[in-house]
């Protein structure tokens, strides 16, 4: 087989696997990354929110926040896996046809 | 490493999206002239895999979080330049699609993420592997040290700009503005983490897909630029 289809194959892997990413931490029962804070958390850990961070903070609204569905918050980890391997699949989509595009664009004298 | 909207200031945005346009650019231009055709789906695959091992969080046991970027690798089989690009599009992809990263700053993920990792892995791994066949062990040491190399400079930037904030922008009453950790804070916690635990991640992915490519796909690692 060749080595670009198993790297195919490898990351449809990686797509399966990826709620470990979710399970694990919550299973350590680590928080959110450092840095990475919500307004609410903000507020427990310096005791206020930061004015300009309050204001630019919700700025843009993703369509898919967190690699979840809008909505999808509350729901329990099976809900949040199965949301996280959709948000994979999706991701790997739209960037590997961006890259493909932008790499025909650039490569494109050699084909010539 | 994901820096969200409103933990930076607009002027340190603005900063870090003037600095990427000339890498921007610059990484297109050296780009056209040397990435095959044939590498093309290769580095789309690069990127992908760039954006999945970043949704693999790694927990440091009832603190924080944090992941792999696997920019090192993509420097290491495409060269610098053509793993800038890569990243970037999964870094932009993030904030627009899954508010992974703010939009305003791109800039300073790119910064991190999309240049200083993959360009001081890259340096790391070329000083390291000199001279060595493609077959080598040495060239698995060199990716992995790289990798860890790569991802905790980049941490340190990140770590930098975070603790700039508070020194920088604050109100009368002395309340940062953005975000609220100066550099005494920032900058031990965005490193610790990634010393001792994502560092370690990063480090143990690029060599273990250099050791395997090694095997399957020997000319993908290439001695000729040495």
């Amino acid at each position: 087989m060749k080595i670009i289809n198993k790297l195919w194959i490898g990351l449809a892997v990686l797509i399966v696997l990826s709620p470990l990413g979710l399970i694990i931490p919550d299973h350590f029962k680590a928080g959110s990354a450092w840095g990475e804070w919500g307004a609410d958390e903000m507020q427990k850990l310096v005791g206020y929110v930061p004015q300009g961070l309050l204001k630019i903070s919700s700025l843009w609204n993703a369509p898919m926040p967190d690699y979840a569905f809008k909505g999808w918050e509350e729901k329990g980890l099976p809900h949040l896996g199965f949301a996280y391997i959709i948000s994979a699949l999706l991701g790997i989509i739209v960037i590997s046809a961006v890259v493909m595009l932008i790499g025909r664009l650039l490569a494109k004298k050699e084909n010539q | 490493m994901h820096i969200p909207d409103g933990y930076l200031s607009p002027t340190t945005c603005g900063v870090f999206y003037a600095a990427m346009l000339p890498i921007w650019t610059a990484a297109s231009n050296i780009v056209k002239k040397t990435l095959k055709a044939k590498q093309v789906p290769l580095l789309a695959i690069g990127a992908a895999f760039s954006f999945v091992i970043m949704m693999f969080n790694v927990p440091i046991p009832g603190g924080s979080t944090g992941h792999a970027v696997g920019g090192v690798l993509l420097a290491v089989l495409l060269g610098p330049w053509a793993a800038s690009i890569a990243i970037s599009v999964a870094l932009v992809v993030q904030a627009l699609l899954f508010g992974d990263g703010g939009i305003t700053a791109i800039g300073a993920n790119c910064f991190n993420m999309a240049f200083v990792l993959p360009f001081a892995g890259y340096f790391v791994y070329k000083l390291i592997s000199m001279g060595a066949p493609s077959y080598s062990a040495r060239r698995v040491w060199a990716a992995g040290i790289a990798g860890y190399i790569g991802i905790n400079v980049a941490a340190l930037c990140a770590g930098i700009e975070f603790g700039l904030q508070p020194i920088l922008f604050h109100n009368a009453a002395g309340q940062a503005l953005y975000c609220p950790y100066g550099l005494n804070v920032a900058v031990p916690a965005m490193l610790g983490g990634h010393m001792l635990a994502f560092g370690w991640v990063e480090a143990v992915i690029t060599a273990l897909v250099v050791m395997y490519l090694q095997k399957q796909a020997p000319d993908l690692i290439n001695e000729e630029d040495d």
